[in-house]
């Protein structure tokens, strides 16, 4: 298929509707609105369901609920929304739902900017509503990757139950790129989903539910969780390694920012200076074994980052404290610059300290 | 040798929790007598709130959903929009519909979802002993509202089947009481009339069951029957409130 010109919201909403996403609700906010402006129209041409919720609290509920009926559903929003949905994320996960969560991140803390951040990392990869819980969380840098990420993001919820959030932020959002879409245009089977609630015909009633009033249960339920997290971290972490073979100073981003660190590494060597990237695509589960490989030779590491420095401390713990873990951030909507990070990895270079 | 009387299908063999004299007890058969009616036990998925009738799924031998504190008709909205072709209620009490769900109850019936909504209004908080609910009459004494509830300081009590019956995508609406033998065949017949009209298409319906709280109100089941008919009825008077014939588009 040739390539089409097109903005990453509504890149993401086409790469969904072919994962075969039918189902779509939300509530309006700045910088994700492409997206259900793009689903809206398109949902309703291939027999699926757009609706805009009362609120981000309700869409996530729906979103629950299509969920737990069989559906293959998707809900997008943006940092303050996000927040919001965290009460429903919380309960998809005890119930263990598969679904798709977007989120364009903004600046915060509370209402904050319509600029894009990454300052919800935290949020998303820690938990963000109560309980012990996880999200598998993506973390796509060009809108070819959110193209190529969707139809994962939905395999992945489906085959661990388990609700997965596409991490990106305002300039995924709104920057357009060339995209080429993959010519299949869903699973040719969508996998069975014996326990969803579709009524009871012939068979003993379902029930999607996350209260254990027996603490014992609910202990054992916690455990089951926490076995499936396991797997899913043995199992599913994605991420680049750029130019990390021999490197000294190894960048570390995701997203936008992995973006602008890559052109920075690209001038730093250039200038005869050893530098990488290592980019995680998945933040939970976290690429560990994979970190650990491309910072081998490193003598410093440095963390580029929107927000005040959220991913610096995951990298700190995978690298176990064995090498010296530097933070760049702009947060706000500010921007990193190719220029100020590649001044960081220069003064990194000297051995000198960082401003 | 004919039987007369017999369990509901639509009602498991558990035992409920509910305390002596509550009606979720009633309530419960009655919308199980008309799923059985209606031949659509297994196309119906319920949704459960939180409160009182959190454990509804233990009792309705039915597909069931857990939802969140007040957002059973967005649940619901969900499943009913991927299974157009199925039946589908909630059932919740009056905190979980009346005040932390009632953006999601006026939306659901302002779209005309075409679910139907059991609401059971005892006036107060139940589930978690007794505080001050949206419906608390003036005057009631909760645990927090000890000096009865005060319309300055607490506002007043909500009439939710009035305040829904202006909505156009609200097809049925009725109040109904289950306090003697005579109401409860009127609430039958609400209940069933409501899954008619999700059946039929029209759009959104709810049917309000005043209920009584001897436990949390102080009162014997049988002072708590005479004070729902003295202080709740006049206040949240019975009746159909919204019965539209036409299918909306």
């Amino acid at each position: 298929m040739a390539k089409v010109l097109m903005k990453g919201n509504e890149a993401l909403g086409e790469a969904a509707v072919r994962a075969g996403c039918r189902y779509f609700f939300g509530y309006p906010i700045t910088p994700q609105n492409e997206l259900p402006h793009y689903l809206a129209r398109r949902l309703p041409e291939v027999g699926g369901v757009f609706l805009q919720a009362e609120s981000e609290v309700a869409a996530i509920n729906m979103v629950y609920g299509a969920a737990g009926a069989g559906a293959r559903v998707m809900t997008s929003s943006s940092s303050p929304g996000i927040s919001l949905k965290q009460e429903g994320l919380t309960y998809i996960a005890g119930a263990e739902l598969p679904c798709v969560v977007v989120n364009m991140q903004r600046g915060g803390p509370g209402l904050g900017s319509i600029q894009p951040a990454q300052s919800d990392y935290f949020q998303a990869v820690k938990g963000g509503g109560h309980g012990d819980y996880r999200l598998i969380v993506l973390a796509p840098a060009t809108i070819q990757e959110i193209v190529d990420l969707m139809g994962k993001a939905f395999d992945l919820a489906d085959q661990y139950r388990n609700p997965v959030m596409i991490l990106g932020d305002g300039i995924l959002g709104q920057m357009m790129e060339a995209v080429e879409f993959p010519e299949q245009e869903q699973p040719a089977v969508l996998p069975a989903k014996p326990w969803a609630s579709t009524g009871a015909k012939g068979r003993r009633p379902n029930l999607i539910n996350s209260l254990y009033l027996n603490p014992e249960e609910l202990e054992q339920h916690n455990e089951r969780l926490q076995a499936k997290y396991a797997k899913i971290i043995a199992n599913e972490t994605m991420a680049e390694s750029y130019l990390t073979d021999g490197a000294e100073i190894v960048l570390v981003g995701y997203g936008s920012s992995a973006r602008i660190a890559k052109a920075a590494v690209d001038q730093a060597r250039a200038q005869g200076i050893k530098a990488g990237l290592f980019r995680p695509i998945t933040l939970f589960p976290f690429p560990k074994k994979e970190i650990q490989a491309a910072c081998r030779q490193a003598r410093q590491v440095l963390t580029v980052e929107m927000s005040m420095g959220q991913l610096v401390e995951d990298v700190r713990y995978n690298l176990e404290f064995k090498v010296p873990v530097h933070f760049y951030g702009r947060a706000g909507g500010m921007v990193p610059t190719t220029r100020a990070v590649l001044e960081q990895i220069k003064r990194l270079a000297e051995g000198g300290d960082l401003a | 040798m004919i039987t007369v009387f017999a369990r509901p299908e639509t009602l498991t063999t558990a035992k409920t929790h509910y305390c002596p004299g509550c009606t979720h007890g009633i309530i419960h058969r009655l919308v199980a007598e008309v799923i059985d009616e209606l031949g659509i036990r297994e196309e119906t998925i319920g949704v459960c709130p939180v409160g009182c009738s959190v454990l509804a799924y233990h009792y309705f031998n039915l597909d069931m959903q857990e939802a969140a504190h007040g957002r059973a008709p967005a649940v619901a909205t969900g499943i009913k929009r991927v299974l157009p072709d199925k039946t589908v209620f909630t059932y919740q009490g009056d905190g979980d519909l009346a005040s932390i769900g009632a953006a999601e109850i006026v939306h659901a019936a302002a779209r005309g979802e075409k679910i139907t909504t059991i609401f059971v209004n005892n006036a107060i908080y139940g589930m978690t002993g007794g505080q001050m609910a949206p419906t608390t009459l003036l005057g009631q004494e909760t645990m927090t509202s000890p000096h009865g509830r005060d319309a300055v300081t607490q506002g007043y009590p909500v009439r939710m089947a009035e305040m829904l019956a202006t909505l156009d995508g609200a097809a049925f609406i009725a109040r109904v009481s289950v306090h003697n033998p005579q109401e409860v065949a009127k609430a039958k017949k609400a209940i069933k009339t409501a899954f008619e009209v999700q059946l039929s298409g029209k759009g959104f319906s709810l049917v309000e069951v005043l209920s009584t709280c001897p436990t949390n109100w102080g009162l014997t089941p049988l002072e708590a029957i005479k004070w729902l008919q003295d202080n709740m009825i006049p206040y949240y008077p019975l009746g159909v409130k919204k019965e539209r014939q036409e299918v909306k588009d």
